[in-house]
């Protein structure tokens, strides 16, 4: 994009590089396999990418959203699935530290999740309270200086790999008592359930975390009782731009795969690439994914510049990963035989972009959210 | 459409996939299993030869039985309907081209459900341009032998007897013939199994033919009219393919409707919210459409007056409507439907495949419009 700054171009530079050199060529053995690339993950701390929009005080790189979304499309290209669990950990855990957490606890928690020696992951959804996230139903009761945590988060990015897990929970009966606590997995503040199996993302691992009565020290808490329902729909703002870029990735990734395609196979004689319906569809994925770009990076450049809001950032949410989804549906079709089979990745990208139509917000808790700020005059129901 | 004896087949058809098949589907599919006493199961009960004539142990009955029985099935395993429907055709084939030797040699075993037939056509250079096919076939003076392979053979490994095409005579359509391969014919070996995004419990597989020796009656027809015997099938593959979609569309659309009025999220089901209830609304009318039009090319083939157009148009807009309709019921289950512990996601992967198999949905638009320019002229 014409408006990145340099620094953003080199970051995109490091990005694409790392995508093809370390996630591209393991992605069809994880997706297989169901297993977590660890090693990548690791080299992204390395690489100073683990806490992209930290304070450089702690070891992160004090970049914005913009910066952090172009390492979401560049990673994206290669591995949804590992850029999903890089999500979780350097926007859902990292961030919210960053923006959230008290100075002693950012010294406590925020270097070694950036350095890549702890893994961290967020706990919102539980079984019942999926797109009702508000509705959330893990107690945290204070006992003397201790609170006791009892219940359950579902579908959690990372969860059997976390160090560190934060964690909204219920403190009062009101809807919005929700309260923030960063968990220790060394401290037996959190137990991981069994791993659960996906369609796709199958290369980020998805578990559950299951709080026993787990007792935690008021120092975990982060800012005071009630508090959390505020740092929550900041936080998903972010969330949802950054998410986006993956599915930006994927529709970039199944363009390109579908050009080279259609210029090397050969039917009836020719190129399918000279056939006006094969070029029909490259055309049209080609012209959505350049929308997709302008349109999510114009965002998110917004945001750094302090114009944000719940509807724009759903309003990124519902359009790229629906598109990508069509994008890479239209990519295996072109492929034929070949991207049905596994050896191809455009199946992969696709089983992938599914799961961003549903986490952090399904596209119907979208248009509920672009509907209520469009629709903010109408009178409530007596 | 709906008369006592479809409905006797449905409920005979429901019951055996949902004791026999579904219990060990989720794991089958994830270790890409196939049991082949399913398949005999199925013959057993008359299903493996449906519309093969009763003087070859098929079923006499007609191509929109044949449709309820695989619309059926296909709410649980579009992967077994397949099998099924690509097996039959064999029949339908050896039925109408092969001689009195070859019919009584191959048909009982297939029409009994105890083998598995397979059609080998497609190459890895020839897909949808199926008659640049490169596999030969040379002629001495007591055998044919074969050269080449097929790749993405339904029921490649597992079925017994193939039909494969392969080149005799000059380039194009014209220098094709259609020959018996059994199981077991020295030169004949399988090659890799794919790995599939769906369909994963019915194998597919490269067929590999490499001086692959065999008698002289195991030419099906006239040498160099094989493209007349693949083509005589090309009406019954898309209408089969048309009602297997429609059966796993409908059962996407069953699980949508039954876990949004079960599912709470705001204090109410969420079957309430009117987002989905136009979701589920637009899939359903979707897949009635779809149904309708696969059972009225079925009826057409029926009648003896196929019509390549409504049967390309059947298995275009029945199996478009399978990948959109499986793609909601992901979206209405939520994170749930992302996982393997429901079907829908399951449901998605074997539908996208449909508008590829049987000539991709590219290809039947360009039947259509030869055919709407025909209607010109």
């Amino acid at each position: 994009m014409w408006y990145f700054s340099e620094e953003e171009k080199a970051l995109q530079e490091l990005c694409r590089d790392f995508a093809i050199n370390e996630l591209a060529p393991k992605a069809e053995h994880h997706d297989n396999e169901e297993s977590f690339n660890i090693e990548a993950f690791k080299k992204m701390g390395e690489i100073g990418l683990l806490g992209i929009t930290a304070d450089p005080a702690y070891g992160g790189s004090g970049l914005g959203a913009t910066a952090a979304t172009i390492v979401m499309e560049e990673l994206g290209k290669a591995c949804p699935a590992s850029t999903l669990s890089y999500l979780a950990h350097s926007i859902l855990c990292v961030n919210n530290i960053q923006n959230n957490a008290s100075e002693e606890q950012k010294q406590k928690y925020l270097p070694k999740l950036i350095s890549g020696e702890w893994i961290g992951c967020m706990g919102m959804s539980e079984a019942d309270y999926g797109s009702d996230a508000v509705g959330i139903q893990t107690r945290a009761k204070l006992e003397g200086d201790q609170y006791k945590i009892n219940g359950s988060k579902m579908w959690i990015t990372n969860a059997q790999y976390s160090d560190i897990a934060y964690v909204y929970t219920r403190t009062g009966e009101e809807k919005k008592n929700l309260t923030t606590f960063i968990l220790e997995k060394d401290k037996n503040q959190f137990e991981v359930g069994k791993p659960i199996h996906k369609m796709g993302m199958r290369a980020s691992p998805t578990g559950e975390l299951i709080f026993k009565n787990a007792t935690v020290p008021l120092a975990n808490r982060v800012g005071e009782e009630g508090d959390s329902v505020y740092h929550m729909m900041k936080n998903l703002e972010i969330e949802r731009i950054t998410i986006a870029g993956i599915s930006l990735g994927v529709a970039r990734a199944c363009t390109e795969q579908s050009i080279k395609y259609a210029q090397e196979r050969k039917q009836f004689g020719k190129e399918i690439g000279k056939f006006q319906l094969i070029q029909k569809m490259i055309a049209e994925m080609s012209t959505e994914t350049d929308m997709m770009a302008h349109f999510l990076y114009g965002v998110a450049k917004e945001y750094d510049n302090g114009n944000k809001g719940p509807a724009i950032a759903a309003k990124v949410k519902l359009a790229l990963p629906k598109m990508a989804t069509k994008i890479a549906l239209d990519a295996i079709q072109l492929h034929g035989g070949y991207g049905y089979s596994r050896e191809f990745p455009v199946e992969r990208l696709m089983r992938d972009n599914k799961l961003n139509e549903i986490g952090a917000g399904t596209n119907e808790v979208m248009i509920m959210i672009i509907a209520k700020d469009l629709l903010k005059d109408l009178k409530p129901k007596k | 459409m709906s008369n006592e004896f479809h409905q006797e087949i449905k409920e005979q058809v429901k019951k055996f996939r949902l004791e026999k098949i579904e219990p060990l589907l989720e794991k089958d599919d994830h270790e890409a299993v196939f049991r082949k006493e399913i398949f005999n199961e199925l013959g057993e009960l008359g299903f493996a030869g449906i519309t093969i004539p009763e003087e070859f142990g098929g079923a006499g009955l007609s191509y929109t039985d044949f449709c309820v029985f695989l619309e059926e099935l296909s709410k649980t395993s579009v992967p077994y309907a397949v099998t099924v429907s690509v097996s039959t055709m064999v029949q339908s084939i050896l039925a109408k081209f092969g001689n009195q030797t070859q019919k009584e040699a191959y048909l009982p075993e297939l029409t009994s459900g105890k083998e598995i037939g397979a059609f080998a056509l497609s190459e890895s250079g020839s897909g949808s341009d199926a008659s640049s096919l490169r596999t030969t076939a040379k002629e001495t003076d007591s055998s044919f032998i074969l050269n080449g392979s097929k790749l993405w053979i339904t029921s490649g490994g597992v079925a017994k007897t193939y039909i494969v095409m392969a080149r005799t005579g000059q380039e194009g359509s014209k220098g094709v013939s259609a020959f018996i391969v059994r199981d077991g014919d020295s030169g004949f070996t399988y090659g890799k199994n794919e790995s599939k995004m769906g369909w994963r419990t019915s194998p597919t597989r490269e067929l590999l033919f490499k001086n692959c020796e065999i008698p002289k009656d195991r030419l099906i027809g006239n040498l160099n009219e094989g493209m007349k015997v693949a083509l005589s099938a090309l009406d019954a593959g898309r209408i089969t393919i048309g009602a297997i979609s429609v059966g796993l569309a409908q059962r996407a659309l069953d699980e949508s409707v039954s876990y949004s009025l079960t599912r709470e999220q705001f204090k109410q089901k969420i079957f309430e919210f009117q987002g989905l209830q136009f979701m589920m609304s637009d899939m359903a009318t979707e897949v009635e459409a779809s149904r309708l039009l696969v059972y009225h090319a079925a009826h057409l083939l029926d009648e003896g007056r196929p019509d390549p157009k409504i049967s390309s148009m059947a298995k275009l807009k029945a199996s478009d409507t399978a990948m959109s309709v499986t793609t909601d019921a992901v979206q209405v289950l939520g994170g749930v439907g992302y996982t393997t512990e429901y079907p829908v996601e399951r449901l998605m992967r074997d539908a996208k495949v449909l508008q590829i198999v049987e000539g991709t949905n590219q290809i039947q638009r360009v039947v259509i419009a030869r055919q709407l320019r025909k209607s010109f002229n």
